[in-house]
């Protein structure tokens, strides 16, 4: 039918065909597509099967077809990517101009929050921990990078990677008593060293007291970052940067790594994956992250004291992960934005035209009207649920089915 | 005074080991660790609040009253969220329970606002009992140790020898198998959230008198008991029950020998240091995963 030659390019690994897999026990979604002879109509078929899957409520078969290993690990593939990417580095270069200086600020802590979620997904979502202290990484961060500047005069740059791997070499202390703990006992491990960080910082001369800190002015080789702009461009940047860093990891060997230690540990074993090891690698990765976003988190809001670090902003983590996406770098970057947003609009929803009213109406007959803003609390809260409930996936999973709609659309 | 110390460690002990026992019911049943607990206690203490003080309903109704309330929500959430999960894992569920509790906690804030209120009971902080030796107990103390040992033992008796109970047993055991018999699992599911909701409503209203009734209040005792319930082994209802009284003992011991402003701290600590010898808590099975 075809000529031979062209057959033999066309031969693929099937070990390579990436599955979207975001099953925590992934093996159920796991297809392997066979070549075959009709490789013309092979490609409408793939779209196919991939929205009837997706129809049937199996995970999303948006199965691609790669014919190399450095198509697989290639950034960018195809310029409809390329075109989208130029599009947003532009988009993100001028939006600074364009709104006003809060909203730079909102962009600013949205960045830091994607940063984090980057971390915690690499840990929850590929690596299959849960944990409920990274509020305690972020704290280390911050407190190691604004000690180093202002009491020891170390550079910016420098005290960032040094907030960094601090929070690093604790995320592997850490993940010591994690390779045998599981579930729930993980997650009062990590709960209890989150709350032992912000105990020990808010007691202690040295960070300030629970009075905090003030930060100092970034500066990296005489220009100072501290305007909202220039701080904007910086951290987005340093978030760009780190989610093309993590998108790496995942697609190497050590992502690879951590996705069969998070499908079955004992497998991974027997295929000779080091399962203690890449699983401490993977708390000092995270908690990396962690430390990083915790150093810019200090510079955007220009101070810190121990009550930012709460144990409430761990479980925001934990949502942003889980409503994001698990285990996807766009559900991270989608759940950061959305639990950011939501965390800091919703306390102004007493503003909305109809709904404002309404709760107003119902505060002044059955409740408080000196507790209004707590009404931000259920909403988070109800979103949160629902999300959770009526799309496992997550906000990612959303995302996926409207390209799986528009890529097979006539059909 | 060392026994005072370890007497006013097993007060306080007791509200940890029912908080610990309240998780160790949900999570038998569902393996879910149920985060909103503190706070579903936290509204039925304030309903409590609401009868007792505004209504001006007695004291022994007003208990009842809530308790019923407390049944009504823990059935509600395993009805209206936990079973609507479409694909119910672990950390989806946590994440359920985590966004049920920010919810019940702005529901509190919204009604009662941060105001510091105070539950009046029936049992007074400042009137004393001396045991002799000068170990002194406040009616108070007693009433919440009393109150707790009296729960334990009727769960005990509940779980071993009423008909529900043991389909509870069975059916945390082999649901499967359980439903072939006849037990109809999801109830039995929703019974056991309702259930602990109620325990964790009782460890609420003794909270409450010691320290201030408001929506925050009921934070340090769940994560307290979720410690207590993992230092003792979730699985295990009595080993929960000895890892809060453990707990609180040694944090009063702590706190009064070596630091206060610590004495926090010392509880997680524990915990990490027994899981790492211990995986599974000082009284759990550790279970073996099929490959």
């Amino acid at each position: 039918m075809f000529p031979n030659s062209l057959i033999q390019k066309f031969t693929f690994i099937p070990a390579f065909v990436t599955t979207q897999n975001l099953q925590p026990h992934g093996l159920r979604s796991l297809r392997c597509i066979e070549t075959s002879d009709f490789f013309c109509i092979y490609n409408l078929q793939c779209r196919l099967a991939g929205h009837i899957m997706s129809e049937m409520g199996f995970a999303f078969m948006s199965a691609e077809m790669k014919r190399s290993y450095y198509e697989d690990i290639q950034p960018l593939k195809g310029w409809p990517a390329r075109v989208w990417f130029v599009v947003l580095v532009a988009v993100l270069v001028a939006v600074p101009f364009v709104i006003k200086s809060y909203y730079v600020y909102v962009l600013s802590l949205m960045a830091v929050n994607v940063i984090v979620a980057l971390g915690m997904n690499l840990l929850v979502g590929n690596t299959g921990h849960i944990s409920l202290g990274h509020a305690g990484f972020v704290a280390i961060g911050a407190y190691t990078t604004v000690l180093l500047i202002s009491g020891a005069g170390v550079v910016f740059p420098v005290a960032l990677v040094a907030g960094g791997l601090i929070a690093a070499a604790f995320g592997f202390i850490l993940g010591i008593p994690a390779l045998r703990l599981e579930g729930p006992y993980l997650a009062i491990a990590t709960l209890g060293f989150g709350i032992a960080v912000t105990i020990i910082i808010g007691r202690v001369e040295l960070f300030g007291g629970h009075m905090g800190l003030i930060v100092p002015k970034p500066e990296i080789a005489g220009i100072d970052f501290s305007g909202d702009r220039a701080l904007y461009y910086l951290v987005m940047g340093i978030a760009m940067l780190m989610g093309f860093a993590m998108r790496n990891i995942l697609k190497s060997r050590l992502g690879r790594a951590f996705h069969s230690v998070r499908d079955s540990d004992i497998a991974a074993a027997t295929l000779g994956v080091n399962v203690a090891r890449y699983k401490t690698l993977s708390f000092a990765i995270s908690a990396f992250y962690a430390g990083v976003a915790g150093g810019l988190w200090a510079f955007v809001l220009g101070f810190i004291n121990p009550g930012l670090f709460s144990f409430v902003l761990s479980i925001l983590f934990l949502a942003t992960v889980v409503v994001g996406g698990l285990g996807t770098i766009l559900g991270s970057v989608l759940g950061a934005v959305v639990i950011t947003f939501l965390n800091l609009q919703a306390e102004s929803i007493q503003h909305v035209p109809v709904i404002g009213e309404v709760l107003i109406w119902i505060s002044q007959n059955f409740m408080t009207v000196s507790g209004l803003p707590n009404v931000s609390w259920i909403f988070t809260g109800l979103i949160l649920i629902l999300i959770v409930i009526f799309e496992p996936l997550g906000l990612y999973g959303i995302w996926i089915r409207i390209k799986i709609y528009w890529r097979t659309w006539p059909f | 005074m060392i026994s005072q110390i370890i007497l006013s460690g097993l007060a306080i002990g007791s509200v940890y080991a029912l908080m610990a026992l309240a998780m160790s019911i949900t999570y038998k049943a569902s393996e879910i660790p149920n985060f909103a607990q503190g706070e579903m206690a936290m509204i039925s203490t304030y309903i409590a609040y609401v009868l007792l003080v505004v209504q001006g309903i007695s004291f022994f109704w007003a208990f009842i009253f809530a308790l019923l309330f407390a049944l009504v929500l823990g059935l509600a959430l395993e009805f209206v969220f936990i079973r609507r999960a479409k694909e119910p894992n672990l950390l989806n569920l946590i994440i359920i329970t985590l966004g049920f509790q920010m919810m019940l906690y702005g529901l509190a804030g919204w009604k009662w606002g941060a105001d510091q209120r105070r539950l009046r009971m029936p049992f007074s902080e400042t009137e004393t009992y001396d045991l002799g030796g000068g170990v002194v107990v406040s009616q108070l103390g007693l009433a919440t140790i009393g109150t707790a040992v009296v729960l334990m033992l009727i769960i005990w008796l509940f779980l071993r020898f009423t008909k529900l109970g043991l389909a509870m047993k069975a059916s945390q055991q082999n649901a499967m198998a359980a439903r072939i018999n006849g037990i109809r699992t999801n109830r039995i599911l929703s019974l056991s959230f309702g259930i602990s909701s109620v325990v964790g409503a009782i460890a609420g209203m003794m909270v409450a008198p010691v320290t201030t009734l408001d929506p925050g209040m009921m934070w340090d005792p769940l994560l307290k008991g979720f410690a207590a319930a993992v230092l003792g082994g979730l699985t295990s209802l009595g080993g929960v029950v000895v890892g809060g009284y453990l707990l609180g003992v040694i944090e009063n011991l702590f706190g009064f020998y070596i630091s206060l402003e610590f004495k926090s701290v010392v509880a997680f600590l524990i915990i990490v240091i027994v899981l790492y010898v211990r995986p599974s808590g000082l009284f759990g099975r550790h279970y073996v995963r099929k490959v």
